[in-house]
């Protein structure tokens, strides 16, 4: 019986086992699909990771290494090139893997942190032929930067979320033309920053408002047609624009990977296609946690981090003081909020604060964010001066202010002010 | 010298190697593609049909109704999925259940088993999700699903197993009468037969003008679909179709073998035959009558678009028989084609035994076919095929949990995949939600490393679908932590 089985050894588990580890928890198991530690960051080579959490710039690998080189001496197990096929609401792990064969694990508690992949072409429809030549921007930097190897040479980009914009650069720097990025909504889908140095600094084009109405190519795609859109997304005939490429790279949006928590009964919020998390990450299952892009997408892996951080303390308390008690308020969002997390918080097993993490469904400028309980009454206002679907938000909700909400729920909401 | 060859892989022609297979002929398949059942095979709503459409006393009638109860017995032996889920023809007013009771009159005719006319509350009893405005619906219970290119695949397999030759990228370019037979000569190679099978799907009339006067058109006509997560994979039990039109059975919703659920098709004729693009309007359209059907369809669960294209010709009926002595047309094998294929093959050997061919039945066939699907295998068994073969302990397709010992078994099979999709076809593996986004390059090093070839030689599925186009600067094995 392990006191904790992780699911996933990326930045999430292995943040959540270190600090479950850290609270006193004693039989720690990481289960890893892939051959090492360390998840999408191995093949994150660019910089940026650890500005807030190291307060210094890492590229991913460097990042994931600092937590791979804490487990060494943890006692906690690693069982690499390892898949798990189910959990069940008794917290039963069954794996299979090479070596082992297939296995069932009974643990106290379970952290669900098998991170999210990508949208694909069919999930938004992309009309014209289907030859080879089209990727999710993370399979190509796979490709790149563990293989070795040349997706393509003259690509076009769909969509701007961040891994995109960033093998925008990448294949640049790899000697590839990169002829547009295309995106679909009035702004982009990622951060600012990687806007500015992965396109503006190579002469990148950015399309706003426009999408891929056409692709040819029998074999291997030869030509994108591009095309403005109106406000309702619709292509506006007469708008199109012709690319002869080779290489389509989707950045469409990432999905959190629940198929085991959907198969294990946890209920899952429909706005973020992750699982329903309490303020210390526990699921709708008791003593079963999530944390990471599982639960929602994040743009920073050092918030993914302090996530994990929070959800590994959180299974080391249900293990040795016992389940997480009280009444839960639940978070409604409303305005231009299109989710929280957490979605629900008990306020007497609140810390000081509570995190509440959020996304705008559209760009606001100068503008407030406010909480309000259930009755309508004021509890918080927060003041931003601006804030974009690309960047996730964050607001400390103080404990105290919690105890006082009446009628059974918050409410946030965001406007400008 | 052959006794029989065939040209063209898809299930028509791979259903009339295996049914030839059975005797004492020598006998080979050529295959423009890199894989059999690369067209009109692999792209369709995968239905075996009951047999109510077509008209009493055609051909498609009489076939329909015998391979349907063919491709069950096949499946069943060759390891193919299928399942019997029978199927709705949908009314939504008087004009349509007129529609019903002449399909319902034309099914007894030709032989249907079980069909009912049921009303529209009983209907959705039976498929609750079923839109409110269904006032009737023909409930025809021997309609099933199948596999399409596993089916074909398996009966293509199991004839080379029992010695039928398989000549892929074989694209014929001329076609000469010899004094007795026929000298067929493809981009890479010539062949001398005394009968000649035209199974060429879309390109049917081209290889029969190659040799023959001309005699029918294929006219093209394109489906296009949707493809949807397992998530809605239970959506409906059956396949629901609506009241069919003059160029197909309308668009259906329907479930498919592997659990996601399949929508379309629409019909346009096209010029080229080739071209299996999607495009707004026809995923638009699909999209907008299957909801009429089922209002509930989520299409934000859409993994996949596809198109296909029906080997349509300009005769009602399928052309089936003997053009010139030797040379038999097996074309415009539009729907119910898949169902028939089988009954297909039967009905043309038959005829070239009457024509002469000699019909000696050999003494021992192989006649079964079976394959490791390691999601269905139950715990003890999971684990007795790893402690015989670990590389089924590796999961490479997490979304159809597709193991590397099954890939790396398709490899050995009679037709090994030559591309990512060809696994794909034979193990499912890039099947599922990701769409290959994870396991794509998995797949690509263990094709690369089975078969010796270099990555970026590995191809995507057809001829010249490369994948990678060379080394990136600092080169192959260049690794993420230096």
């Amino acid at each position: 019986m392990y006191d904790l089985i992780v699911i996933g050894g990326g930045p999430a588990g292995l943040a959540a086992a270190l600090e479950a580890r850290g609270q006193g928890l004693e039989k720690i198991l990481i289960v890893e699909r892939d051959q090492e530690l360390g998840g999408i960051l191995n093949q994150c080579i660019h910089n940026g990771f650890g500005l807030h959490y190291f307060k210094e710039e890492l590229t991913g690998p460097e990042y994931a290494g600092r937590f791979i080189e804490k487990l060494a001496d943890s006692g906690i197990q690693v069982a690499l090139d390892t898949m798990v096929l189910d959990v069940t609401p008794q917290r039963e792990v069954h794996t299979v893997s090479r070596r082992t064969g297939y296995r069932v694990e009974q643990a106290k508690t379970v952290l669900l942190a098998m991170g999210c992949r990508e949208r694909t072409r069919g999930a938004i429809a992309i009309p014209g032929a289907r030859p080879a030549g089209i990727y999710t921007a993370g399979a190509a930097q796979r490709y790149v930067n563990m293989e070795g190897y040349m997706p393509g040479r003259r690509v076009v980009i769909l969509g701007s979320g961040d891994i995109g914009l960033i093998m925008a650069r990448r294949m640049t720097l790899e000697g590839a033309k990169v002829l547009a990025c295309v995106e679909l909504m009035p702004y982009s889908g990622g951060l600012n920053r990687n806007i500015v140095q992965c396109l503006q600094d190579y002469s990148i084009p950015l399309y706003l408002s426009h999408t891929i109405v056409d692709v040819k190519g029998r074999e291997r795609v030869e030509q994108v047609t591009v095309a403005k859109v109106d406000e309702n997304r619709r292509p506006i005939p007469g708008t199109e624009m012709v690319f002869d490429c080779d290489t389509i790279l989707l950045s469409v949006g990432l999905i959190p990977e629940n198929e085991l928590s959907k198969k294990a009964g946890i209920v899952l919020d429909r706005r973020t296609n992750g699982a329903v998390v309490y303020e210390n990450m526990e699921t709708s299952l008791p003593g079963v946690f999530a944390c990471g892009n599982v639960v929602h997408v994040h743009d920073l892996v050092d918030f993914v981090t302090a996530e994990s951080q929070r959800a590994g303390a959180a299974a080391a308390r249900h293990v040795l003081e016992g389940p997480a008690q009280g009444d839960a308020l639940e978070v409604k969002n409303a305005g231009a909020v299109s989710y929280t997390v957490p979605q629900k918080i008990r306020p007497q097993n609140a810390g000081k604060t509570v995190d509440v993490f959020f996304r705008v469904n559209r760009i606001l400028s100068e503008s407030v964010i406010r909480v309000e309980d259930g009755e309508g009454n004021p509890l918080a206002r927060y003041p931003r001066e601006r804030m974009a679907p690309g960047e996730m938000e964050r607001f400390p909700l103080p404990k105290v202010l919690l105890e006082k909400a009446k009628g059974g729920f918050i409410t946030v909401t965001a406007e400008e002010a | 010298m052959y006794d029989c060859l065939i040209i063209g892989c898809g299930v028509t022609g791979a259903a009339l190697a295996y049914e030839l297979s059975r005797y004492k002929l020598k006998v080979a398949v050529l295959e423009k593609e890199n894989d059999v059942a690369d067209g009109t095979t692999k792209a369709n709503s995968a239905i075996i049909h009951a047999g109510y459409d077509p008209k009493p006393g055609t051909l498609m009638a009489r076939l329909n109704v015998e391979g349907a109860a063919l491709a069950k017995e096949l499946c069943g032996k060759l390891d193919v999925p299928y399942q019997q889920i029978g199927s709705f023809v949908l009314a939504f007013d008087e004009a349509d259940r007129e529609t019903l009771e002449k399909l319902y009159r034309q099914g007894t005719e030709n032989g249907v088993p079980g069909l009912e006319l049921l009303d529209g509350d009983a209907a959705r009893r039976l498929e609750p999700n079923l839109s409110a405005e269904v006032v009737a619906a023909l409930h025809a219970p021997s309609a099933g699903i199948v596999s399409p290119w596993e089916y074909a695949l398996a009966l293509a397999e199991t004839a080379v197993r029992n010695g039928v030759e398989l000549y892929l990228e074989n694209r014929v370019e001329a076609i000469e009468a010899l004094s007795r037979g026929w000298r067929v000569t493809t981009n890479a190679g010539s062949y001398e037969t005394r009968c000649l099978f035209n199974a060429a799907g879309i390109h049917a009339a081209d290889i029969h003008n190659l040799a023959l006067p001309e005699s029918f058109r294929i006219l093209p006509d394109r489906g296009q679909y949707y493809l949807l997560d397992k998530s809605e994979g239970t959506r409906v039990s059956k396949v629901i179709f609506q009241c069919p039109t003059k160029v197909g059975k309308g668009v259906l919703v329907s479930p498919t073998v592997h659990g996601n659920l399949i929508v379309g098709p629409n019909a346009e004729e096209i010029a080229d035959g080739e071209d299996t693009s999607t495009t707004g309007e026809g995923l638009q359209f699909v999209k907008k009558m299957a909801m009429r059907s089922v209002p509930s369809v989520s299409f934000r669960d859409s993994i996949r678009n596809f198109a296909g294209v029906r080997a349509v010709s300009d005769q009602e009926d399928f052309i089936l028989g003997r053009a010139a002595e030797g040379f038999y047309d097996l074309a415009g094998i539009k729907s119910p084609g898949l169902t028939a294929a089988p009954a297909i093959a039967r009905y043309i050997v038959r005829l070239a035994g009457q024509d002469g061919l000699a019909l000696e039945e050999k003494e021992a066939i192989i006649d079964e076919r079976r394959r490791v699907r390691f999601q269905e295998l139950s715990m003890e068994e999971k684990n007795a095929l790893i402690a015989r073969d670990p590389r089924y302990g590796r999961v490479i397709c997490r979304c159809e949990t597709v193991t590397e010992g099954e890939i790396a078994a398709s490899l050995h099979t009679p037709i090994p995949p030559r591309s990512v999709d060809g696994v794909k076809r034979r193990v499912g593996a890039g099947m599922g939600r990701c769409q290959g986004g994870f396991c794509g390059p998995r797949v690509l090093e263990l094709l690369a490393r089975e078969t010796g070839a270099a990555p970026d030689e590995v191809l995507q599925d057809k001829a010249g679908s490369y994948i990678l186009v060379g080394e990136t600067k600092t080169g192959n094995g260049s690794s993420s932590k230096d």
